[in-house]
């Protein structure tokens, strides 16, 4: 009997990896073509390596972290390692989490990722689908929406977010070689957070 | 001695400097080529760097030389999971030209924060002047 915590940690990385080489195509046409793979071999080893068992979702949040900083390689490495430890922390000692938690979680993750990335939102990165996803998932919250509804907003903002990241230029990572010719395109971190929120709401709402 | 960690996402190109720098260096045994993963792979790894940082201190401290994007995040990554225990940073500079100034300035027994400017001041350096 494996824990939820583990199960949408599962859920997470079965997406990723079922969506491997899509997700190296888009890095293919903006950048080195490695984004698909990289995030799928983390994500192997971190299902391999996390305590099927155990409900500690601080600490399954924070070993996913570390596994992905070291097994990822790419900048993905670094921005999710850092994205899921500094989750890790919010939830740390927890079992079970709130709508709000949602929230704190939220914050925790963009400030890590801005931090890591020196990213604001607009510059064609995963904050272009993780920025819009939570300040949807925070009105909703705040406006007294189900959890349901809230999962449903923050996707849909996710997904018109990484739609936003076809029409504008990379100013950052490898995409930003390109300069012009990154329009077009969607980026293909947006699309993997977007991939990760997706499975927490379909994990969720069950 | 000032340590010198030179991070690629390859092995080859920071093995590569590693050559160049140590002709200009051979009596220094604190560079370190931290490039790739660890299974020879291209890529960055945090855990990598963070041993070759540890591995290249002498008490001097360490300068890191980091080539594209991800290679900066993952020595930031390191550094901070170092804590305070080894002075580090991370200089600002191209890999390959910084990686050569920075292992001749540290074997002239320069200190970290020389060391770190010489490596900088590899990024204005003209090549046809």
């Amino acid at each position: 009997m494996s824990s939820k915590i583990y199960d949408c940690i599962e859920m997470i990385g079965n997406r990723i990896i079922e969506n491997k080489d899509f997700l190296t195509e888009l890095d293919r046409e903006i950048g080195d073509a490695d984004h698909g793979i990289n995030m799928a071999r983390g994500f192997t080893e971190v299902l391999a390596i996390l305590p099927k068992d155990s409900d500690n979702i601080g600490d399954l949040l924070k070993k996913t972290g570390m596994t992905l900083l070291s097994k990822v390689g790419g900048a993905s490495g670094p921005l999710y390692g850092t994205a899921y430890m500094q989750a890790g922390k919010v939830c740390a000692g927890k079992t079970a989490l709130t709508a709000q938690d949602g929230k704190a979680v939220f914050e925790a993750v963009i400030a890590g990722i801005q931090k890591r990335g020196k990213a604001v939102k607009g510059e064609k990165t995963m904050l272009d689908a993780i920025i819009p996803a939570f300040e949807a998932y925070s009105a909703a919250v705040d406006s007294g929406a189900s959890v349901n509804d809230a999962l449903d907003a923050m996707c849909k903002a996710a997904e018109e977010g990484v739609e936003y990241t076809k029409t504008i230029i990379a100013t950052k990572g490898r995409a930003s070689y390109l300069g012009e010719r990154s329009i077009g395109h969607q980026d293909p971190g947006a699309t993997s957070a977007t991939y990760t929120m997706q499975a927490v709401r379909d994990f969720i709402k069950g | 001695m000032v340590g010198i960690v030179i991070v690629s996402h390859s092995v080859k190109v920071a093995e590569g400097i590693y050559d160049l720098a140590m002709e200009m260096a051979s009596e220094n045994e604190h560079i370190i080529a931290a490039g790739g993963m660890e299974s020879g792979a291209i890529g960055t790894d945090a855990f990598r760097i963070m041993s070759a940082i540890k591995a290249a201190d002498t008490g001097d401290g360490v300068a890191v030389l980091a080539d594209l994007g991800s290679g900066i995040m993952s020595a930031e990554m390191a550094i901070e999971m170092l804590g305070d225990n080894i002075n580090v940073r991370i200089a600002d500079a191209p890999v390959l030209e910084g990686a050569i100034s920075a292992a001749v300035t540290s074997t002239s027994g320069a200190s970290l924060d020389e060391v770190i400017a010489a490596a900088e001041e590899a990024r204005n350096t003209s090549k046809l002047s």
